[in-house]
């Protein structure tokens, strides 16, 4: 498989935070890759690393490659950033709908780009929706307020809007922490769907969650990247003893 | 272990002494509010008919109505509204939104606060040297009505930025994560969900407007002028003032006491409508944008 993303020698500092120390990773195409690690320890800045989701805090430093596509993204003009993060979906840890309808909230991405065909965006909301497994549940209420839904409901229409303008990678961080195991159950059916078809990266405090929706695990430990391997293997047979301990629940 | 039995009681006695105390304090303070109410309904109900509220001033104030008073007023917190309020907003979304952290942005939140502590007759003379004779307004409901205006131009500013500041961030990142701009994300998403809190500063403001004397002083009120104004470059009476000169400066200041009585009674009810339909709007955004 070839690599999505790749970051070589990457470091964050966060004004005197030296929040990521080197990372050097290479992510699949079309698979999950989920990054575990205590709280602090800097996944989920590595994961904010591909929507340039770092820039909004002031006194952000990033030094080192980061590449989509063998592009490095911090190279881009800054022209260029919006079109990056279409090409770059994220779900955030609380289901975040906007304070609008159904429709609109899935829309909202089209909208925002500039897109005004009204045909091509029933449409497009319409498969978003299928997508996100979500369509049975709302197509008799697209027009009443996202609020409505349950959370589990919320997080999946989340999900939708962040597919209807087809990015091609998906950043999840935490995205069934503030949901029930029925809830978070759907959630993970809904990750195994779409990896075929994109590029997920998961940052998860959950480590059976990371052991069944995953294809390849990177540990992090205080800003490193401790280990990076197949699921299986980390899970199973990890080459560091941080990992194990992290793992098995003996710190962190 | 055995704990003594003493302290057991000790602490029952401490704590029932300490909510006590803050609840007596905080049902005296309701009770206070009720007592003013009260005083004011008692004095002026027997005033306020048909004629009270529809009529022109006569007879040096101690007889008619308190119609021009009602409807300057009205006017007034109108036209202070319209300036304060969209300039206000947007100030507040540039000092949350926009300004970089740094002394600038410290700077300007410490002048708004500062602005919000100048007491009221400042502003109206400050008021009367720049619009009324500065820019040639002359007294008017124009250059009242700007005075006013910035006079609640802090209120509006603090409650929009604290408004814009309780959104939480996700939803500004999940926008900026579809592509979105910053000012399509203020507009479409952070300002609807921050729209009941802003409301709150708007009737927060309208309370303290229509209630003002002393902007009004020099800058647009009438002492008397029994006839409603033709245009905003005209003088109008003002509940406010209205009650002041028929308590303090009027010829029959004994005569006209009932009259007194019953401005003030229905400056109150002018002052508890608006608050409630405020309420109500901010009841029904607040739906509509309920957070989870």
């Amino acid at each position: 498989m070839a690599n999505k993303l790749e970051t070589i020698d990457v470091h964050l500092h966060y004004g005197d935070f030296h929040a990521l120390k080197g990372i050097t990773m290479a992510i699949p195409e079309n698979s999950v890759t989920a990054l575990i690690g205590p709280s602090g320890c800097g996944k989920s800045t590595y994961l904010r690393l591909f929507n340039r989701m770092n820039d909004l805090i002031p006194f952000t430093r990033i030094t080192g490659q980061v590449l989509l596509d063998g592009e490095d993204i911090y190279q881009i003009k800054s022209s260029k950033i919006d079109a990056l993060r279409r090409n770059v979906g994220m779900v955030f840890q609380k289901p975040n709908p906007f304070p609008k309808s159904i429709f609109e909230n899935v829309a909202y991405g089209l909208r925002v780009n500039g897109i005004t065909d009204n045909s091509f965006i029933e449409n497009q909301v319409e498969k978003t929706l299928h997508q996100a497994a979500l369509w049975d549940e709302v197509k008799d209420k697209l027009k009443k307020s996202a609020f409505e839904l349950s959370g589990g409901q919320q997080q999946r229409l989340c999900i939708a809007r962040a597919l209807a303008i087809e990015p091609s990678i998906i950043l999840m961080d935490e995205p069934a922490s503030a949901l029930d195991p029925l809830s978070t159950g759907k959630i993970e059916d809904l990750i195994f769907e779409l990896k075929s078809k994109y590029t997920i990266i998961i940052v998860t405090h959950n480590m059976q969650q990371a052991g069944r929706v995953s294809d390849h695990t990177g540990f992090f430990y205080l800003g490193e990247l401790i280990e990076f391997d197949k699921t299986k293997k980390i899970f199973t047979n990890p080459a560091k003893q941080e990992t194990e301990n992290y793992i098995t629940g003996r710190f962190g | 272990m055995t704990f003594p039995e003493s302290n057991e009681r000790r602490k029952k006695l401490g704590q029932a002494v300490m909510f006590g105390v803050s609840r007596v304090i905080s049902y005296g303070i309701v009770a206070l509010l009720f007592l003013i109410l009260f005083f004011i309904v008692k004095q002026g109900i027997g005033v306020v008919n048909w004629e009270f509220l529809t009529a022109m001033p006569t007879d040096g104030m101690t007889k008619g109505g308190i119609y021009p008073a009602i409807m300057g007023t009205l006017y007034l917190v109108a036209g202070s509204m319209l300036f304060a309020f969209p300039v206000g907003v947007m100030a507040g979304i540039y000092v949350n939104e926009f300004a970089k952290a740094g002394p600038m942005k410290r700077f300007v939140k410490m002048m708004t606060n500062n602005l919000a502590g100048v007491p009221s007759i400042i502003f109206g003379l400050f008021g009367m040297a720049l619009f009324v004779n500065q820019m040639g307004f002359g007294a008017s409901i124009l250059a009242g009505s700007l005075t006013l205006g910035l006079l609640a131009l802090p209120i509006v500013i603090r409650t929009t930025e604290e408004a814009l500041k309780s959104v939480d961030d996700t939803f500004r990142q999940a926008s900026y994560a579809l592509g979105g701009s910053k000012l399509y994300t203020i507009r479409k998403v952070v300002l609807p969900i921050a729209l009941p809190n802003i409301l709150t500063g708007l009737i927060l403001a309208v309370g303290r407007v229509s209630g003002e004397t002393a902007p009004i002083l020099f800058t647009v009120a009438a002492y008397f002028l029994p006839k409603l104004p033709g245009s905003i470059m005209d003088q109008c009476m003002a509940l406010p003032y209205h009650l002041y000169v028929i308590s303090t400066s009027g010829t029959q200041i004994e005569a006209s006491r009932p009259m007194a009585y019953g401005t003030a009674f229905v400056l109150v009810v002018i002052v508890l409508i608006v608050n409630l339909l405020a309420t109500l709007l901010r009841n029904y955004f607040g739906n509509k944008v309920k957070m989870n």
